[in-house]
């Protein structure tokens, strides 16, 4: 009697037993931690930071909190049109590009501003973004917080949910086929997780063996939909094995943790040149943007609760305070900087000018095309006859 | 011209030049300036495939079928043997996958040739054409660009039903930031591909099934692996002064057949091919009409909101003094592409409609409703 028989795809053992596997195990995958609530570490063995780069993560903490508190009262004043926070996952944007090389490859959603703010980009840099004014790398193109930069490495953000996931692979491929000591990474959330992207994305990178590290921010709420219907699954960490990629869940309120567990999953993805799935769970505390207002949707309690006592930065500072690296006095300034930085660049970016007509045109192809220069040499006429109906103070 | 005598037809009696000929399926041939060499469709753009991806190292392949299959209709024949599994990417059942990852690999360097095994599928993928492809370089002010070719084909084939037949070039060639372009001949198909895929932008390229099998003269100018056709111009298939046919694709072929039973009427037909949907070569249209005074445009698509209404308004708002008829639109049924063969011959536009329309741009006393 065969025990076994080669069907396509390799030898599979039989059993008589019929058996269905379970819809969920019954214990969820466990999540990896290094500080407990108190900012002690659990265990002496995880990935060290040096007191320089554990300051440089605190301070990219803070400083994207201050920069979203503003931008959003910015927003709430009618300046901005669109805000966007990251209150709550400040853990996961700034420890996972600090376990990342500048020369690994972003392709974020559109809740990882950090992982800019980690590789330099300037309070200045966000304001013109979001002002959309002519200092704009995005020449007013895209609504507020649509960040790209190509010298970051970072891609402009897109809004489609997703679509970034094959992209990242198609990136990855193009990484692989250079020989390069890189990887791509991709952030999503669990909403974007049911995208057809999502099962695409993996299920090649698998078969391609591309460096990719597919980073999901779990972080319970895809705008009013909680992850109970979003999917019925233990969270995203079980599709992994569904694909034939590693995977891996970490507490993403823990900067340790994440910190670790990206510099493992990149170094893996680059040296066996194949993807990593790491799902960081956390908690979405701000509303999904200045268009929702959550509290018609979820207990304002539960939002305090991670506000206050699950707090990323909270936890991190106090492992760093007792390392002796930082204090209150440090942490006023660092805040009063930051702010004073900001509020600076907020008003320099919404006195600079806007971007010029011609911007209107250019970038739809390499070559601007004659219909184009066309249609730019008729509105310009319409303006010079009728300077009336044309904005005042936006230039020509 | 209205001064136009109606020739008889007898049968078989007619005093035309003795170029008259039995016509096969491809009736351009005495377009083209005589090499000897025919190529098919099939080859022309394999061979176009082949050169681009000798010349430079980061033109690749990506499809379903392409590589070990030698592609779902051979069009990548060859490849994967000469250039090997990185180049030629046999993919997963995901046109959304890989056309993501294709665009992705774009944005990041390599120079993607994605096939749809029918652009019917595109469909699955067109929001990664559409939202990334086309609207990158603009939203990121340029600084990402997307030097991709989505090539495979469009519209109808034969008994193949709806979900199978339906013609994208309208939907595509809408949107600012593609260029979509439709070959006839194997010179098109050689110049075009390549022109595509040395082209900075996203390029979406419609093929033809029927046509991969058609066979055309080609010269040495266009065997030479340097050949390229400009993007954005139209080319005068058959030169003519009583009418203009414009058509695309296949329709090329049946505009040229028309343009055949018009002359022994003694109407003389002037067949435009496009050759570029986007964009859309209105200086090369408009001089024809101007020329003619007469508009039939040929299309497999849907009327509403195709090609042939953007080229009737095109003419409309550049040449209208110059038209002494309205302008005929010819284009298929509002109607899925029904299978039984009857059914769906009367779903495309054939050869009879296209005559009965340039008939009745030259002749018409009586207009179409009040004769319905």
């Amino acid at each position: 009697m065969f025990q076994s028989v080669d069907f396509p795809g390799g030898r599979v053992a039989f059993t008589s037993e019929m058996s269905f596997i379970a819809e969920s195990s019954e214990k969820r995958v466990k999540c990896y931690r290094v500080l407990d609530d108190n900012g002690h570490p659990m265990s002496s063995r995880f990935e060290q930071v040096s007191k320089e780069v554990a300051v440089k993560m605190y301070s990219s903490m803070v400083t994207l909190q201050i920069m979203d508190t503003i931008f959003y009262e910015a927003q709430r004043q009618g300046r901005l049109s669109f805000y966007l926070t990251s209150n709550g996952e400040e853990a996961i944007n700034i420890a996972s590009a600090a376990a990342l090389s500048p020369d690994d490859v972003v392709l974020p959603q559109y809740r990882e501003p950090g992982v800019l703010i980690w590789r330099g980009f300037t309070m200045q840099e966000f304001a013109n973004q979001c002002f959309g004014n002519k200092a704009d790398y995005g020449k007013g193109r895209q609504m507020p917080i649509h960040y790209g930069s190509n010298k970051h490495n970072y891609f402009t953000v897109s809004s489609p949910i997703a679509t970034q996931l094959p992209q990242a692979v198609g990136a990855a491929y193009s990484v692989k086929m250079d020989r390069r000591d890189a990887c791509v990474v991709t952030y999503f959330g669990d909403g974007g997780s049911s995208e057809g992207d999502f099962h695409a994305s993996l299920n090649f990178a698998a078969v391609m063996e591309a460096p990719v590290v597919f980073i999901c921010r779990n972080n319970g709420w895809a705008i009013s939909t909680p992850t109970s219907e979003q999917f019925r699954s233990d969270g995203i960490v079980v599709k992994g094995q569904a694909y034939g990629v590693r995977s891996i869940r970490v507490d993403g309120n823990d900067a340790l943790a994440v910190y670790g567990a990206i510099h493992a999953a990149r170094e893996m993805a680059i040296r066996e040149q194949r993807p990593i799935l790491v799902e960081a769970l956390t908690y979405r505390v701000g509303h999904h943007s200045t268009s929702d207002d959550s509290t018609k949707y979820r207990p304002a309690d539960e939002i305090q609760r991670w506000k206050i006592s699950r707090n990323p930065l909270a936890r991190f500072r106090k492992w760093i305070e007792r390392n002796g690296w930082l204090n209150d006095e440090d942490e006023s300034e660092l805040r009063d900087n930051v702010r004073k930085q900001l509020l600076h660049a907020i008003q320099v970016a919404e006195r600079t000018e806007k971007p010029p007509l011609e911007d209107l045109f250019t970038d739809v192809y390499d070559h601007l095309p004659s219909n184009l220069q066309e249609q730019e040499k008729l509105l310009r006429d319409t303006i010079e006859k009728h300077p009336q109906d044309y904005p005042a103070g936006v230039p020509v | 011209m209205w001064g136009i005598i109606r020739q008889k037809v007898g049968a078989g009696g007619i005093s035309a030049p003795s170029m008259q000929r039995i016509r096969p399926a491809v009736s351009a041939w005495r377009s083209y300036s005589s090499s000897g060499k025919e190529m098919t469709v099939r080859d022309a753009l394999n061979s176009a495939l082949d050169e681009e991806m000798s010349a430079d190292p980061k033109v690749y392949v990506m499809g379903e079928e392409v590589g070990e299959y030698q592609g779902a209709y051979k069009i990548t024949k060859g490849l994967l043997d000469k250039f090997g599994p990185e180049r030629v990417v046999d993919t997963p059942i995901t046109e959304a996958g890989f056309a993501g990852i294709g665009v992705g690999s774009a944005y990041y360097g390599l120079r993607p040739v994605i096939e749809f095994m029918t652009f019917n599928f595109s469909m699955q993928a067109i929001d990664h054409i559409i939202n990334s492809a086309a609207k990158s370089n603009y939203m990121s002010a340029g600084q990402i660009n997307v030097p991709i070719v989505f090539r495979g084909p469009n519209g109808a084939a034969a008994g193949v039903g709806a979900q199978h037949s339906q013609c994208f070039a309208a939907w595509y060639a809408s949107l600012p930031g593609l260029k979509v372009l439709a070959p006839y001949s194997s010179e098109d198909a050689r110049g075009l591909l390549k022109a595509a895929i040395r082209d900075p932008d996203p390029v979406v390229f419609l093929e033809n099934e029927l046509l991969y099998g058609e066979s055309f003269p080609v010269s040495a100018e266009v065997l030479d692996s340097s050949f390229c056709l400009p993007i954005g111009k139209a080319k005068i298939e058959r030169e003519g002064k009583d009418v203009t046919i414009t058509a695309f694709s296949k329709m090329v072929g049946y505009a040229l057949k028309a343009a055949e039973m018009l002359a022994k009427e003694g109407i003389s037909a002037e067949v435009i091919n496009l050759r570029s949907i986007r964009p859309l070569d209105r200086a090369t249209i408009n001089a024809s009409v101007r020329k003619t005074n007469r508009l039939v445009t040929v299309e497999e698509g849907y009327a509403q909101h195709g090609v042939g209404a953007e080229i009737c308004t095109s003419v409309i708002e550049d040449s209208f003094g110059y038209l002494d008829a309205p302008v005929e639109r010819i284009s298929g049924a509002d109607v899925p592409t029904p299978y039984a063969a009857n059914l769906e011959r009367m779903a495309f536009p054939q050869v009879e409609d296209i005559v009965r329309a340039a008939q009745r741009a030259c002749f018409r006393s009586v207009p179409m409703a009040a004769a319905a």
